[in-house]
């Protein structure tokens, strides 16, 4: 019996295949800290269901997870906790930066709050909202699988050519001298990573 | 008011000032009094609970004279009453006796108020701060440190694509 070649294979790009899978099986890390999370939480459960857009595993350990999504106000002590996640996320990885405070520090503009989680960790996608409704966050989901869809590679180039820091500069350049920071020289052994 | 009372007996009228404001009883103490006074008003008075520990910091206000004020909220729990025990202490080194021999809870709101205005507790067993990072400079709650700080929240290495 002959059989038809066209029944039995199809041809594709690897690419189409790797983005196909992985923006159809985002596996978030919830890095809530704030009233995001509620919504992020609304987000994930049945009325908004975000498994219909295949992003319904929420895992609570950073090295299972390939979208990290912050939902909250961070804090300076909590910047190298969330620096260690990220890292910690295998690649692929994507991060969504959701509501006002994780964006841009929100109203808490003192002494302890960063001012938007941009200027530490590489940000996809970024959700305004005081906190974002959950459309806005699937919404966002979905911009982030359509960006996925384009740009993604099968080894994951297009990660290994953004070797330079990709958000706003760190603010205290903008600070005046008389007022930047007194001794830093404590967090290189403190607090930060490496 | 039996808080005076003991204190009057033990240390003598003018040892302490105390007025009243809007239900609160309060008790001006010089510091170095304020330990034993503490005692006295556990020992004698029954205010065996300790509320709260914080400080003031005086900068500016009118007619102050001294530069922070450490506030001891004590609570009779046999009777209800509470008192409010109020000293003042000074730069360049202010300095309190630790009453954690006294109330082990005392530990961490010392911490607090050492945390958040540099007031230090001679004999704090384990006086570091609490909710600032351990290696934060400056205390936050006194008035001269600017609201924004001093760029110590973007004292952070940025991580990029490539390194993650």
């Amino acid at each position: 019996m002959a059989v038809n070649p066209s029944d039995n294979f199809f041809i594709s790009k690897l690419d189409w295949v790797a983005n196909y899978a992985r923006a159809n099986s985002l596996w978030p890390m919830p890095f809530a800290t704030a009233c995001c999370g509620i919504e992020l939480m609304s987000t994930a459960s049945s009325r908004y269901d975000l498994a219909r857009f295949g992003a319904e595993v929420m895992r609570f350990s950073p090295r299972q997870c390939d979208l990290m999504i912050v939902a909250g106000r961070v804090v300076m002590k909590m910047v190298p906790v969330m620096q260690r996640i990220w890292q910690q996320m295998p690649e692929p990885k994507w991060c969504i930066s959701m509501g006002a405070c994780a964006s841009s520090g929100g109203v808490f503009d003192t002494y302890a709050v960063v001012q938007g989680i941009d200027r530490f960790i590489p940000v996809d996608v970024y959700v305004p909202g005081c906190p974002p409704r959950p459309e806005q966050l699937i919404r966002a989901v979905m911009d982030l699988q359509d960006k996925i869809r384009r740009t993604g590679t099968l080894m994951g180039e297009e990660f290994d050519r953004r070797s330079t820091h990709e958000g706003p500069m760190a603010m205290n350049e903008s600070i005046p001298s008389e007022e930047r920071v007194v001794a830093p020289g404590d967090y290189n052994t403190a607090t930060r990573l490496r | 008011m039996l808080a005076d009372e003991v204190l009057t007996k033990q240390f003598g009228a003018e040892a302490f000032q105390a007025s009243d404001f809007r239900d609160n009883h309060r008790l001006i103490v010089p510091v170095d009094k304020v330990y034993a006074m503490i005692v006295a008003l556990r020992d004698h008075a029954g205010f065996d609970f300790l509320v709260d520990i914080t400080a003031v910091d005086y900068l500016h206000y009118p007619d102050a004279t001294d530069r922070y004020g450490v506030v001891y909220c004590l609570s009779n729990t046999t009777t209800g009453v509470r008192v409010v025990v109020k000293t003042f202490v000074n730069d360049p080194d202010p300095m309190v006796p630790s009453v954690y021999s006294l109330w082990r809870g005392s530990d961490w709101m010392e911490r607090e108020v050492f945390d958040m205005y540099g007031i230090t507790f001679s004999d704090h067993p384990d006086l570091r701060r609490i909710l600032m990072p351990d290696g934060f400079v400056g205390y936050p709650l006194r008035k001269d440190y600017p609201l924004r700080g001093y760029g110590e929240r973007h004292n952070f290495t940025p991580i990029t694509r490539a390194e993650g």
